[in-house]
């Protein structure tokens, strides 16, 4: 026990002499640790909220009749199935605005809790009898979890006004409930919603709903039993989104791990004497090795704690922005109050000892092989570096191999990230030796003798700054690629947006009934040049949620309404003609059909096939969408209304059809949505989604800076004995100064040069794989030029930064110092 | 009589939402003299109506609800038997709670905001078989109600339901119920006329005064079908509708209650309880019925009713064969439950099957214990 208490007091004591080290490969712990911990803790976040959501009712998700358009639906029918024997409970779902907080729309959800199953949990409770009375007698209260609760800034008790004016039942916190969501009595959502003896659902016990009985003949068509609840489907259309933040969170781990890779590299080169000098006074190998991997284990956890409370905080910081991106596509509430398990706690740290051992593997290996009597020699590492650099290049060219037939044969999104991943890491491993060869290369041309030693001395530095440069590499192109696709998509996203919203007006009907009254009067309204009905089903296709609409033949479709491939001849002709549809983009790779193949859409009289004659991109949409001819649609389901009303109309008429719209008809507001709003929504989503990309971006950046940083640091030490002799030539300190940061540059340069085409690379991966992959789209690849000098001059200061407190310090080496290393010499 | 809902509460707070009320008004039961006081004062929208003697009862008006009293029940049994012999007994029963009204309303509310509570019990009873099932609803939406024209008591797929066309709509009904084991569709007819239970139908329960409205209709011949365990069974035999309203619950004294209705081989019709006290005798009454349908009050002094054997049910004792004696009438008979597990494990738990009778008299009948 003594013994193992010396050594690791004398190992520990290096730490010591030297705290840029020992900071070194705490900062690449915690860095590594709290980006992955962060993204972490933000997916399970989101996916808890899901959960609650589907598990509100039930605890499990419901299997549940809705009408086939996903319209609300007479109360009358609940009754009728009722008394037919069906043990259905009637659900109603609208969304509100508080005047209390009107920038966050609610979602209300009624429920009606005696008709539902005996002892039925609600948000994880099951509710005793006086609960339930509680519940729906007058006044009520509406559920909610305590996190909204908070973000809405109220308190348990208050009844708070919408913006129609209706006053809620007094809210209640409630653990289980799902962010954003608002529960209470059938009854009050009613005329909360302005939705009288309207319902938007039927909820089904799930073993009636498993032994799929035929509804009522009278009710065929007008319901249908769905398989999962939309909340469900939830998991799977964000699945995508959550992947991508692994993947930034993978990349700053291993990136953060480069840094502990060479800070820990580092330390047991200059330790060799030490570990030798122990040895020599019988410290047995195995001791030596326990002693170091338990040094290694204490720095883990402390990387690790600080890495954890971190990236809970990094969390917390990015949350905001998560939710909003996540409620904006696919309508999910994400809590925006961060609710962790002590397991999270406990795998962040296990990530980070389960790093320390990664990075310091081949340090503790090579540390175990020492022979005991050998010289201490600092230069062995060097030596041996051109043979490593062949094994490097070696990897990095099966790396590459791998990379270029995933792109070839992957087609699924794991493939894609192999694809990126493989890519990524052929190109940093490689990047070593093609600077090893460029310097080659240019030391060959380099006829002054300053410049030859300028370029070698460069080469010398590259084992030690190698591992940094890779980050740096890794972060510029990362950025570049993120970067190009984000504009890309913003581009192409906007112009799509320009043509496709070119209805001046959208007007969704209060209820089916008043779907005819209002077309008949909206079509006799001065001003206007067309109105479009749509009428809508919502569908599964090979189990992907997907909107079926039907239009009608009208000239402004062919105008506005871009087709990315569309059959020969006139595709909108064939579709008002013929069985034929048009189908979005990504719907298209889901069902893998293009023009010309048939696919068979689920109506109630059985399967309907369709050839497929177009196809359009739909960017942003998580769910199918689907367009047919409305004559044909109504033949297969005969009941259904217009569900939305497009007007082209003159712009200044607007106010004008508004005022006496609403005298005419009782609309809510927010039933109808101008061209100008709903764009202005649309862009606010867009760049909402891509704010924590952005965030997550620059930390990558940050974190090469740092890796850059702290590299120079180390081994600014160990330059003195190379540059001692310039000095003793008569080169002066400035000069010396002038000339290390030179070739810092250098190397930053030649990185960031190459850089360039990775970056594009990884854009192109982005766009045409992942992207594709992920959301079902193709993006064309965009090259933005000011955005890459822009890039490259951050990463030049980046560098600077970096470089600038080593050279300070190496600006204010006294003589003495420089002085002392001959003497070390002798 | 059944009062089954309110003393439960109280005894054993197995609480289900149509026996809120009992919680809800448990101040009236330390202070009923006072009560009495205030009885039908109409413009306390928060009481309900009271229980008074010397009502005069109107059919068919009187079948449907009484909204302002607090609860409510339309019960029907029938004791049935298959061309084999094979004996079963059927239970249809829904029940109407009234919420207090809320501080300022009037009426029971329309849709959502209707203040009743309707509950539905069914069970079938063989000799080695007993189902049961329940429902729950709230008023205002129709999904459970009772209406007067046409005449029609339902819940769910649950229904009572008038098939006469003369002026008395029970002449001829139409019952159904189903649960997952079991489902029974029975046609009811009686020619003779409605019971009036207790004195002209006021039916006290205790000695401090507690009383229900309270008739009936013994006389019912029923016919149809009952399917247990997907057999089918033709079957025909007496039935009995009771129906009782009130809105007092009964005292914190009271701890269950035993119940019978007999149907005498002679064509008497026999129906009384007991209201088992916590501390003294229970409070003992019943009503003789001649086959004319003319009736006899009959008091305390006036029965013998006792345990005669127990089984185990459900980890309770329970009596399942009686002894009764009216010596006014030369009965001295017992009666033992056909399927002594004849157990309601619903919500509110309780024993209620088909009985044999035999001695002076043979017949067949039903029991209801509670509170055990």
């Amino acid at each position: 026990m003594p013994v193992f208490y010396w050594t690791l007091k004398a190992l520990l004591s290096h730490w010591r002499r030297h705290p840029v080290q020992f900071f070194s490969v705490l900062t690449g712990l915690w860095l590594a640790t709290s980006l992955l911990t962060g993204v972490q803790a933000l997916n399970s976040q989101a996916r808890e909220s899901y959960a609650k959501a589907s598990q509100m009712i039930g605890g499990d998700p419901q299997k549940i009749l809705v009408s086939p358009n996903g319209a609300n639906f007479s109360q009358d029918l609940f009754v009728t199935l009722r008394r037919a024997g069906w043990p259905v409970s009637p659900a109603l779902r609208g969304r509100v605005t508080l005047k209390e907080a009107p920038e966050q729309r609610l979602t209300v959800l009624g429920i009606e809790p005696v008709s539902l199953p005996v002892n039925t949990a609600l948000a994880g409770q099951s509710l005793d009898t006086a609960q339930i009375v509680d519940f729906f007698t007058p006044p009520g209260t509406t559920w909610i979890s305590p996190q909204t609760l908070a973000a809405l800034g109220l308190h348990e008790g208050q009844q708070p006004v919408t913006d129609s004016g209706k006053v809620l039942p007094p809210l209640r916190a409630k653990t289980d409930m799902a962010p954003g969501v608002l529960l209470m009595d059938i009854g009050f959502a009613q005329q909360l919603l302005n939705q009288p003896d309207q319902i938007s659902r039927l909820v089904l016990p799930k073993d009636f709903a498993d032994n799929a009985p035929a509804l009522p003949a009278e009710l065929n068509g007008e319901l249908v039993l769905r398989k999962s609840g939309e909340d469900n489907d939830l998991g799977r259309l964000t699945e995508s989104f959550h992947l991508n933040l692994d993947a930034l969170g993978f990349l700053s781990f291993v990136v953060g791990l480069f840094i502990v890779h060479a800070a820990i590299g580092l330390a047991l080169e200059q330790r060799r004497g030490l570990l030798r000098n122990l040895r020599a006074c019988g410290v047995s190998a195995r001791g030596l090795m326990v002693s170091l991997v338990v040094e290694l284990g204490v720095l883990a956890l402390l990387g690790g704690i600080a890495g954890v409370i971190s990236g809970y905080w990094l969390a917390s910081a990015l949350l905001p922005d998560v939710a909003a991106s996540l409620r904006g596509l696919y309508g999910a509430e994400v809590a925006g109050h961060l609710n962790l398990s002590v397991w999270w706690w406990l795998s962040g740290l296990g990530v980070s000892l389960l790093g320390a051992f990664l990075a310091g593997a081949s340090s503790l290996l090579r540390a175990a092989r020492l022979p005991l009597l050998a010289l201490a020699n600092a230069q062995a590492w060097h030596e041996t570096h051109s043979k490593w650099l062949r094994r490097q290049g070696w990897v990095a060219g099966i790396s590459a191999l791998i990379a270029i037939s995933a792109a070839l044969f992957g087609d699924s999104l794991a493939l894609g990230f192999v694809l990126m991943a493989s890519l990524l890491l052929s190109a940093a491993l490689g990047l070593p030796v093609l600077l090893n060869l460029l310097l080659d290369a240019l030391l060959g041309r380099s006829r002054s003798v300053l410049g030859q030693w300028f370029l070698a001395d460069c080469r010398q530095q590259l084992p030690a700054l190698s591992l940094a440069l890779m980050a740096l590499l890794l972060a510029m192109a990362a950025n570049i690629g993120a970067g190009s696709m984000t504009s890309g998509f913003r581009q192409t996203f906007t112009h799509w947006l320009e043509q496709r919203l070119s209805a001046e007006l959208y007007i969704n009907p209060q209820n089916p009934a008043q779907a005819a009254p209002l077309q008949q009067w909206l079509s006799q309204q001065p001003l206007t040049s067309a109105v479009l009905p749509n009428w809508q089903v919502s569908l599964q296709l090979k189990g992907w949620p997907a909107e079926l609409y039907g239009v009608i033949d009208h000239p402004h479709y062919r105008q506005h309404w871009p087709l990315l491939e569309s059959a020969s001849g006139d595709a909108w002709k064939q579709l008002a003609q013929e069985d034929t549809l048009m189908l979005s983009e990504q719907l298209a790779r889901r069902l893998d059909v293009s023009v010309g193949d048939e696919v068979k859409l689920p109506a109630p009289d059985g399967p309907w096939p369709l050839r497929v004659v177009g196809i359009y991109a739909d960017y942003g949409n998580p769910k199918g969408h689907v367009l047919v001819n409305a004559e044909h649609l109504l033949k297969h389901w005969p009941q259904l209304t217009p569900n939305r009303f497009n007007l082209r109309i003159d712009p200044r008429a607007i106010p004008q059809l508004l005022r006496v719209l609403h005298n005419k008809f009782t609309i809510d507001d927010n039933r109808i949505v101008d061209q100008i709003q709903l764009k202005a929504w649309s862009q606010q989503v867009f760049e909402r989604t891509f704010a924590a990309t952005a965030a997550l971006n620059s930390l990558t950046l940050m974190v090469a800076g740092v890796a850059l940083f702290i590299s120079l640091l180390t081994q600014s030490q160990s330059r003195l004995a190379q540059l001692a002799p310039l000095w003793a030539l008569g080169v002066t300190r400035q000069q010396l100064m002038l000339l290390n940061l030179a070739q810092t540059w250098l190397l930053a340069v030649l990185t960031l040069v190459l850089a360039i085409p990775l970056g594009l690379l990884l854009a192109w991966c982005l766009d045409a794989v992942i992207n594709v992959q992920a959301f079902g789209w193709r993006l064309p690849l965009q090259v933005f030029p000011m955005q890459l000098v822009r890039l490259t001059l951050l990463a030049m200061l980046a560098t600077l930064l970096a470089s600038a407190w080593p050279l300070y310090r190496l600006y204010r080496t006294r003589p003495a110092d420089l002085l002392r290393t001959f003497a070390n010499e002798g | 009589m059944k009062v089954k809902a309110l003393p439960l509460i109280t005894v054993r707070l197995q609480i289900v939402a149509l026996l809120m009320l009992g919680l809800l008004l448990s101040a009236c039961d330390d202070k009923p003299e006072e009560e009495k006081g205030f009885a039908g004062l109409a413009d306390d929208a928060s009481s309900y109506a009271q229980v008074t003697p010397g009502k005069r009862f109107e059919f068919p008006d009187d079948h449907g609800p009484h909204a302002d009293f607090r609860i409510e029940w339309w019960y029907v049994t029938a004791n049935l038997k298959d061309a084999d012999g094979q004996s079963f007994g059927v239970q249809w029963t829904l029940f109407r709670n009234a919420l207090p009204r809320a501080k300022g309303l009037q009426g029971d509310g329309a849709g959502w905001s209707n203040r009743n509570l309707w509950m539905g019990h069914a069970a079938v009873t063989s000799q080695d078989e007993h189902f049961a099932a329940e429902r729950y609803a709230r008023g205002g939406v129709q999904q459970a109600g009772v209406t007067l024209a046409p005449f029609a008591a339902w819940i769910d797929d649950w229904s009572f339901t008038s098939q006469s066309a003369s002026d008395d709509p029970l002449a001829d009904i139409q019952l159904q119920a189903s649960g997952p084991q079991f489902n029974y569709r029975l046609r009811l007819k009686a020619t003779k006329p409605l019971v009036l239970q207790g004195k002209q139908g006021f039916s006290q329960k205790s000695e401090q005064g507690q009383a229900s409205y309270y008739y009936s209709q013994p006389f019912f011949q029923a016919d149809g079908s009952i399917e247990i365990d997907g057999k089918t069974y033709q079957v025909s035999g007496p039935a009995w509708l009771d129906r009782e309203w009130s809105s007092q619950p009964l005292t914190d004294n009271q701890t269950g209650w035993d119940w019978f209705s007999l149907h005498l081989g002679d064509g008497a019709e026999v129906m009384l309880y007991r209201m088992r006290q916590k501390d003294g005798e229970p409070y003992l009454t019943g009503t003789w019925i001649n086959a004319d349908g003319s009736t006899e009050q009959l008091a305390a002094a006036d029965i013998a009713l006792a345990p005669e054997d127990t089984t185990d049910v459900e980890g309770r004792d329970m009596p399942t064969r009686w002894s009764v004696k009216i010596p006014s009438k030369a009965v001295d008979i017992a009666v033992e439950a056909l399927n002594p597990q004849a157990w309601m494990n619903l919500q509110i738990p309780y024993w209620e099957g088909p009985v044999t009778i035999s001695g002076s008299h043979e017949g067949v009948g039903y029991l209801e214990m509670t509170g055990y």
